[in-house]
C-alpha cells in the first residue's frame, strides 16, 4: 500500500533495461532524465543497480548524506532533477554490496516505500543487467508501469541477452516501448571513416524480430568523453547529441504527451 | 559470543541464536535450512561433494568484474582457447552467468545440449581438449529467459559445480556475471575447499568501470579469493584505414594500471579494441585462429602466459608448503 501511495504521485514510470551489461543503460537513462527535466518535466531518476550504481558519478554527485524528512528520504537534486541511488547510502565509495537476492528485494522495496519523490511527471528507473531479483521486484511492485526502454549494442552477443529481457517483459505483461541501439559506430576523428567497432544492424534486427520500434541509433562520441562528460545531450553540435535528442523526443511523445 | 559461520551474511544472528534461520538476515544464506531445523547438522554437505568432484581439476580461475560489458565472457573464452592451444592440456569453461549466458555463442556451441550419464553431466566439447558447461545449453532457445530469483540461481550453480563430470583437467575457467551477488557468493562459497588459484579482474579504462571493479576487489578480499591480476580491455583503438589511435574509453583517472597499483595487485596487461574480436564472438570463432598476428593477439598471449606462470608458481608453493608440513 505504501508503495502504491508513493507511486500515485508519479504520473509516469519507465525503466531503462538490457539483459546485457555495459551497453549504456545508465548513460541513456541519465541523458534521458536530464533532457526531460530541462524540458520542464518534474523528473526523477532511481538507480537500482545495487552492485554497480553509476548514476551519481555520471551526474557528478560526490559524497552526500541523504536527508530524512518527515516525508521520508529526500532525493538529491541536480538542477531540477531528483536523484536516488544506493551509491548515496554507501559509507565509502568502494564498498561493495555483497547481498543475495532476498536482501536486494527488501532494499528496493524499502526505496520504493521510503523515498519522498513528491509529485513527479516521470520517474526513470536505471536497472542493472540481467533478468533477476532487481527487475522482478521493480516490475512487480510498481503499479501502472508505462513501460521499458531496452538498450542494446549492435553485437549479436548483446541481442541474445536483450531478447531474454524482452521475453521477461512479455512474461510479466509489461510493455517494451522501444529499443535504443547504443555504440552504433565510431567516426575516426582523423580520416572520418565510420567504423562499426561493435558490429552493425543489431538494433534493426531485434526491432523487426520482436516487432518493437527502434527509437534510434547512438554513435560513440569521444569528444564528450575526453571532457569526462557523459552528458552527451549537452554537446548540441555532435551527431550523438542530435540522435539522443531525437530519441528523447520520441519517448516524450510516447509516454508524456499521449492522451491519459 | 554467537557462532557465525564464515559463509553467513551480514547481521547473522548466530547459529546458536533463537532466531537462527528465521531472522530477515538469514534469507538466502546457504545454512538457513540447517539453522531453522531443530537439529543443526553443520555446513552445506555440497561443499564437501564439490571438493571431491573438483579434486581432478588442477587449476581453477574465476573471471570477475564489478562492471558489465567489459569483456569477461570474451576474455574467458579466449583464455580457454589460448590454454587449449597446448593440446596436451585439458581445459574446462564453466559459465555461471545464469541470466545472460554468452559463452555458448562465443565458443560456437549454440543449440548444443547437455547429456547426463551415471558419472554426472557431460560438458559440451568445442575441441577435443576444451569442454564447456553453461545454463545456455539447458534452454530451449537463445532468447529463452531465465527469470530466477537468487535461491534458484544458487541451486543451479551448486549443481554445475557438483554434478558436471569434467574428468582430469588442467584448467577450469569460470565466467561470471557482473556484480557481487548470489552467483559470486555461491561460487566462492561452494569452491571454498577446492583451492581456487585466483581471480582475474576485467575492466575498461574509464572511471565508471573502475568504480565498480574496485568494489569487486574488496569482495575478493572479503571472501579470501586471491587475485591473479587486472586486465584492462578495450584500451585504445587503431583506425584500420589511417592507423590513427583513438581512445574510446578515456582513462581519465589512470585506467586499470593505476587502479591495480593503488590496490596493490598485479596488472596483467592491456587489450586493445579490435572489431574483429567482437565479430569472432558473434560468430563463435576463435580470434587467435582467425587473426593470427595483431596487437590484440600479442597482448592476449602475453596475459595468458602471465596467468599460466602464476598458476604454476602457486602450485609449486603449495607443494613446497605441503612437503614441509609432512616432514
Amino acid at each position: 500500500m505504501e508503495i502504491v501511495k508513493r507511486m500515485s504521485k508519479i504520473k509516469h514510470k519507465i525503466a531503462v533495461m538490457s539483459g546485457k551489461g555495459g551497453v549504456g543503460k545508465s548513460t541513456i537513462a541519465v541523458n534521458l532524465a536530464v533532457a526531460l527535466s530541462k524540458k520542464g518535466y518534474r523528473t526523477g531518476i532511481l538507480d537500482i543497480d545495487i552492485h554497480g550504481p553509476n548514476v551519481p558519478r555520471m551526474l557528478k554527485i560526490g559524497k552526500k548524506d541523504l536527508i530524512i524528512s518527515a516525508e521520508g528520504i529526500v532525493p538529491v537534486k541536480v538542477g531540477n532533477l531528483k536523484v536516488i541511488s544506493v551509491q548515496l547510502l554507501l559509507p565509502e565509495e568502494n564498498s561493495p554490496i555483497i547481498w543475495r537476492g532476498p536482501r536486494k528485494t527488501a532494499a528496493i522495496r524499502q526505496f520504493l516505500v521510503d523515498v519522498s519523490w513528491g509529485d513527479l511527471d516521470i520517474l526513470v528507473i536505471d536497472c542493472p543487467p540481467g533478468t533477476g531479483d532487481e527487475h522482478l521486484t521493480i516490475l512487480q511492485s510498481i503499479p501502472f508501469f508505462d513501460g521499458i526502454i531496452m538498450v542494446t549494442t549492435p553485437h549479436e552477443v548483446s541481442l541474445d541477452d536483450v531478447e531474454k529481457s524482452i521475453n521477461m517483459a512479455k512474461h510479466l505483461k509489461i510493455k517494451v516501448l522501444g529499443i535504443v541501439e547504443n555504440m552504433s559506430g565510431f567516426v575516426c576523428p582523423e580520416c572520418k571513416t565510420e567504423i562499426p567497432i561493435f558490429g552493425s544492424g543489431g538494433g534493426n534486427k531485434i526491432a523487426s524480430k520482436t516487432n518493437i520500434p527502434l527509437l534510434g541509433n547512438v554513435p560513440i562520441d569521444i569528444a564528450s568523453k575526453e571532457l569526462e562528460d557523459v552528458l552527451l545531450i549537452e554537446n548540441g553540435e555532435s551527431e550523438t547529441s542530435k540522435r539522443l535528442l531525437k530519441i528523447v523526443n520520441k519517448i516524450e511523445n510516447i509516454v508524456l504527451k499521449r492522451e491519459e | 559470543m554467537a557462532d557465525i559461520p564464515k559463509d553467513a551474511p551480514e547481521h547473522c544472528p548466530g547459529t546458536d541464536s533463537g532466531s537462527a534461520g528465521k531472522a530477515s538476515a538469514c534469507q538466502g544464506c546457504p545454512n538457513q535450512t540447517i539453522c531453522s531445523s531443530a537439529k543443526p547438522q553443520g555446513p552445506d554437505p555440497a561443499i564437501g561433494e564439490i571438493k571431491n568432484r573438483l579434486a581432478s581439476v588442477k587449476h581453477k580461475i574465476i573471471v570477475l568484474s564489478g562492471k558489465g560489458g567489459v569483456g569477461k565472457s570474451t576474455f574467458t573464452a579466449h583464455l580457454a582457447h589460448g590454454l587449449a592451444a597446448d593440446e596436451s592440456k585439458q581445459i574446462g569453461v564453466l559459465d555461471v552467468d545464469i541470466c545472460g549466458p554468452s559463452i555458448p555463442r562465443i565458443l560456437g556451441l549454440e543449440g548444443e545440449q547437455v547429456h547426463q550419464s551415471s558419472s554426472g553431466w557431460s560438458p559440451v566439447y568445442v575441441t577435443d581438449n576444451l569442454a564447456v558447461m553453461s545454463v545456455g545449453f539447458l534452454l530451449s532457445g537463445p532468447d529463452d529467459a531465465v527469470i530466477w530469483r537468487g535461491p534458484k540461481k544458487n541451486g543451479m550453480i551448486k549443481q554445475f559445480l557438483r554434478d558436471v563430470d569434467w574428468g582430469e583437467i588442467d584448467y577450469l575457467v569460470i565466467d561470471t556475471p557482473p556484480g557481487t551477488s548470489d552467483e559470486h557468493i555461491s561460487t566462492t562459497q561452494y569452491l571454498s575447499q577446492t583451492n581456487v588459484d585466483g581471480a582475474v579482474l576485467l575492466t575498461t579504462p574509464q572511471e565508471v568501470a573502475l568504480q565498480d571493479v574496485r568494489k569487486e576487489i574488496t569482495f575478493c578480499r572479503k571472501v579470501n579469493l586471491p587475485i591473479i591480476g587486472v586486465v584492462e580491455n578495450m584500451s585504445g583503438f587503431v583506425c584500420p584505414k589511417c592507423t590513427t589511435e583513438s581512445v574510446i574509453f578515456p582513462p581519465t583517472t589512470g585506467g586499470g594500471e593505476k587502479m591495480a597499483a593503488d590496490s596493490n595487485i598485479p596488472f596483467l596487461g592491456k587489450l586493445p579494441l579490435d572489431p574483429r574480436i567482437g565479430k569472432c564472438c558473434d560468430e563463435g570463432k576463435n580470434y587467435f585462429e582467425e587473426v593470427q598476428e595483431s596487437p590484440a593477439t600479442l597482448a592476449f598471449k602475453s596475459i595468458i602466459d602471465k596467468i599460466k606462470d602464476y598458476c604454476m608458481k602457486r602450485r609449486e608453493q603449495i607443494e613446497t608448503d605441503t612437503g614441509e608440513e609432512n616432514r
